[in-house]
């Protein structure tokens, strides 16, 4: 009687695993076959490690047989990918059309209020991690925000307090 | 005795209210209840605002309860909701709510009725018929079905769809793409989203079908990282697609060959453009190329490239099924067929609402729409996404369809609605639309790249009331620059919401309107 046909969403505190050279090669080896794999490998290398450190552009270059500086060229372009930790928290607040029209806008500062962080960055006790995206497709019920890859949609200061309690208790939203 | 079946939607939007706790707490009670009954995570039916709506089962149909919250769960069972019974939270059957009432599903006809993964579901509800006619036509009759359909790319620019497959079928080749474009970026847009999650296989029978028309093997689907659950039912639906023999070798013992993976994209909004997303899929920083070559002879690494957007091609299945005729007799104009707009923002109803082309913005905003989800008046609708004009209540009678916008300076896009009521302010979303552009600018091109940010800069001044008609002057003249100087409509169209907030708000900007007569 379990409810069938479909996932149920997988979401939670993100744990990455520390940098390894040897771990972050294995990852590299078992993407590089596809085409164009320069994209999957930097995803599946932030899954793996939260970032993409420095020191992985030289592997992924010889790998690919790329230089350097395309492989930190396509690093750096894309807003995904970050080369440094983020938080234990992340937390993406829409800042599309769609949830202006909603008070996003001042649902944005209270956020910045409520989690003691600033837009685009992390917190000094690297708690949590704040930053804006442009539209999750959630337009319909906006405003909205993925909090520790959880969508949120309809949110308002209640949300926005729940989710500072969870944070401050250790917890991921949603684990409730 | 049957077991009775219930619906709890899966997609994104119904797992961002809560779904999947209510779908928890269903089950839970059940059990406590010893009740054995079908939980099925179908998709949305799009009606976002009763999300998540639970369906039920009986011998009058489906009836619906919601917006369902985990803690209305014990209430509903104790109601007896598995008989469908009355409830403050009841919206009847779902099938007679006007909202879908008034819709022309053809290529949303699935969505939500189905379990998304279940190949049975999707082949009892019409799937995989217009494949089978494909194959029974053969490639250039297939192609010659979708120009007769009139079908247009759904992805903005509007682009005859069967006439870009008549050029990558007759491109010599050793090897031809189908790239699905599931970039969606547009703020107010969830079509893509959507047929992902509540209706893969619709969209795995499109490319399918694609590829036999124009003699392609490889198919990618470039997704956005901001849609996680879609790429996940994606990945899914392509496995069990391809166990059952519906993606590899002799798909349905026609001796065609046809697969697909995949890809995500990276936060970067300039990657919908089809020329950035195909150096993003290649593996490099999404900068777009000049045309020509047009993808379409030289694509995916040089090679001959369909590149659609999502819509289109998840409607070729109802074209080869039903008949480019049959499509084709919906619409108005050159604007054929039915477009799925979404009504989105500040709107009591947002969802998706399927219609042929032609019905009127005003109709969408109040009759549909409801008006705004605050109760105050509608100031404006900005369409087709952040390079979409922004249209005041004035403009409300345009009809939707492609010429009719563009005649009043407007875009369609990718079909979305953003509503906003009397208290946005425009200079502002002006202004917004500048930073975006500057934040999402390639860097290829000067006019986009440094132009927006003197626009954001400019912009500031006039709302400071700086040296107000000077700047005034300099914003419409950067706008005319941009328009005319980039390389893409990232640059090329930003001045579309610019130039329209300020023709139709001048007050937002501190300019006393203009004479009603000069206002059109
Ligand atoms: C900045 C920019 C962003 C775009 N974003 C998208 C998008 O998200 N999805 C899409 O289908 N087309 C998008 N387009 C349009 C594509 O370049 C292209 O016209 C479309 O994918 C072609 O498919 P169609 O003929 O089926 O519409 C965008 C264009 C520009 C200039
Ligand atoms: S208009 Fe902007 S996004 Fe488009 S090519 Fe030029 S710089 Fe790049
Ligand atoms: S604009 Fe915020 S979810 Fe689309």
């Amino acid at each position: 009687m379990r409810p069938h046909g479909f996932w149920e969403s997988e979401t939670s505190m993100a744990v990455y695993e520390d940098w390894s050279t040897e771990r972050a090669a294995q990852v590299i080896s078992e993407n590089r076959h596809l085409e164009g794999a320069t994209m999957p490998i930097l995803h599946a290398l932030q899954e793996t490690f939260g970032f993409v450190p420095d020191p992985a552009v030289p592997m992924i270059a010889e790998s690919l047989n790329l230089s350097r500086a395309e492989v930190y060229g396509v690093l750096t372009f894309y807003h995904d990918f970050r080369r440094e930790a983020p938080g234990r928290h992340v937390v993406k607040l829409c800042a599309a059309e769609a949830c202006q029209s909603v008070g996003g806008k001042a649902l944005a500062q209270y956020v910045e209020e409520k989690l003691g962080v600033d837009m685009g960055s992390t917190s000094p006790d690297g708690r949590v991690t704040l930053e804006p995206i442009y539209c999750l497709g959630l337009c319909a019920c906006a405003p909205s925000a993925l909090v520790d890859g959880q969508l949120v949609g309809r949110l308002d200061r209640d949300a926005i307090d729940e989710i500072a309690d969870c944070f401050a208790n250790g917890k991921s939203f949603g684990d409730a | 005795m049957k077991s009775p079946r219930i619906f709890v939607p899966n997609d994104a939007t119904a797992v961002a209210c809560g779904a999947d706790r209510v779908a928890r707490k269903l089950e839970a009670g059940l059990l406590a209840r010893g009740i054995t009954a079908d939980i099925t995570r179908n998709g949305s039916r799009g009606l976002f605002w009763l999300e998540p709506l639970i369906e039920v089962e009986t011998e009058r149909g489906r009836i619906g309860y919601g917006p369902v919250k985990p803690s209305d769960i014990e209430d509903l069972l104790h109601a007896g909701i598995l008989h469908g019974a009355d409830h403050p939270l009841c919206v009847g059957l779902v099938d007679e709510i006007p909202y879908l009432k008034k819709q022309t599903r053809l290529t949303f006809a699935r969505i939500g009725i189905i379990d998304p993964l279940s190949l049975t579901d999707y082949k009892a509800h019409g799937g995989y018929r217009g494949l089978e006619r494909a194959i029974t036509l053969g490639p250039s009759a297939t192609v010659e079905e979708v120009v007769e359909s009139g079908l247009r790319g759904r992805g903005g620019a509007g682009f005859p769809t069967g006439i870009k497959w008549r050029t990558v079928a007759a491109a010599p080749a050793d090897q031809r793409y189908i790239v699905c474009n599931a970039d969606e970026g547009d703020s107010g847009t969830f079509a893509d989203r959507l047929i992902m999650e509540a209706d893969p296989f619709c969209l795995i029978e499109g490319m399918t079908i694609a590829g036999l028309a124009v003699g392609a093997t490889k198919g990618y689907v470039y997704s956005r990282s901001e849609y996680p659950l879609a790429f996940v039912v994606m990945e899914k639906a392509i496995e069990k697609a391809r166990e059952a023999g519906l993606l590899g070798d002799n798909i349905l013992g026609s001796g065609l060959s046809f697969d697909m993976e995949m890809r995500m994209g990276a936060g970067a909004y300039v990657c919908g453009e089809e020329t950035a997303l195909l150096e993003s899929l290649e593996g490099k920083r999404g900068l777009v190329r000049a045309k020509p070559p047009l993808p379409a002879h030289k694509g995916l690494f040089q090679k001959p490239t369909v590149i659609n957007n999502l819509v289109s091609l998840a409607t070729v299945p109802v074209i080869l099924d039903k008949g480019g005729k049959y499509y084709r007799d919906f619409g108005m104009g050159r604007s054929r067929g039915t477009m799925p707009i979404q009504i989105a923002g500040n709107i009591k109803f947002g969802g998706l609402f399927e219609t042929a082309f032609g019905i009127p913005l005003g109709e969408l905003v109040y009759d549909i729409g409801g008006g705004t989800a605050s109760g105050r008046p509608v100031k404006a609708v900005q369409a087709g996404g952040p390079l979409g004009a922004y249209l005041p209540t004035h403009q409300f009678d345009t009809p939707f369809d492609y010429e009719a916008f563009a005649a009043k300076d407007a875009l369609i896009g990718h079909g979305g609605l953003v509503v906003f009521d009397d208290t946005a302010d425009l200079a502002d979303m002006a202004k917004f639309a500048m930073e975006f552009c500057a934040h999402e600018s390639c860097g290829k091109c000067t006019p986009c790249r440094i132009g927006s940010t003197r626009g954001v800069e400019t912009i500031d001044k006039v709302i400071a009331g700086e040296k107000r008609e000077q700047n005034l002057a300099l914003l419409t003249d950067l706008c005319h620059t941009m328009k005319l100087g980039s390389l893409c409509a990232l640059g090329g169209f930003t001045p579309y919401p610019v130039l329209s907030a300020l023709n139709h708000f001048p007050e937002d900007f501190g300019v006393a309107p203009k004479l009603p007569a000069a206002a059109e």
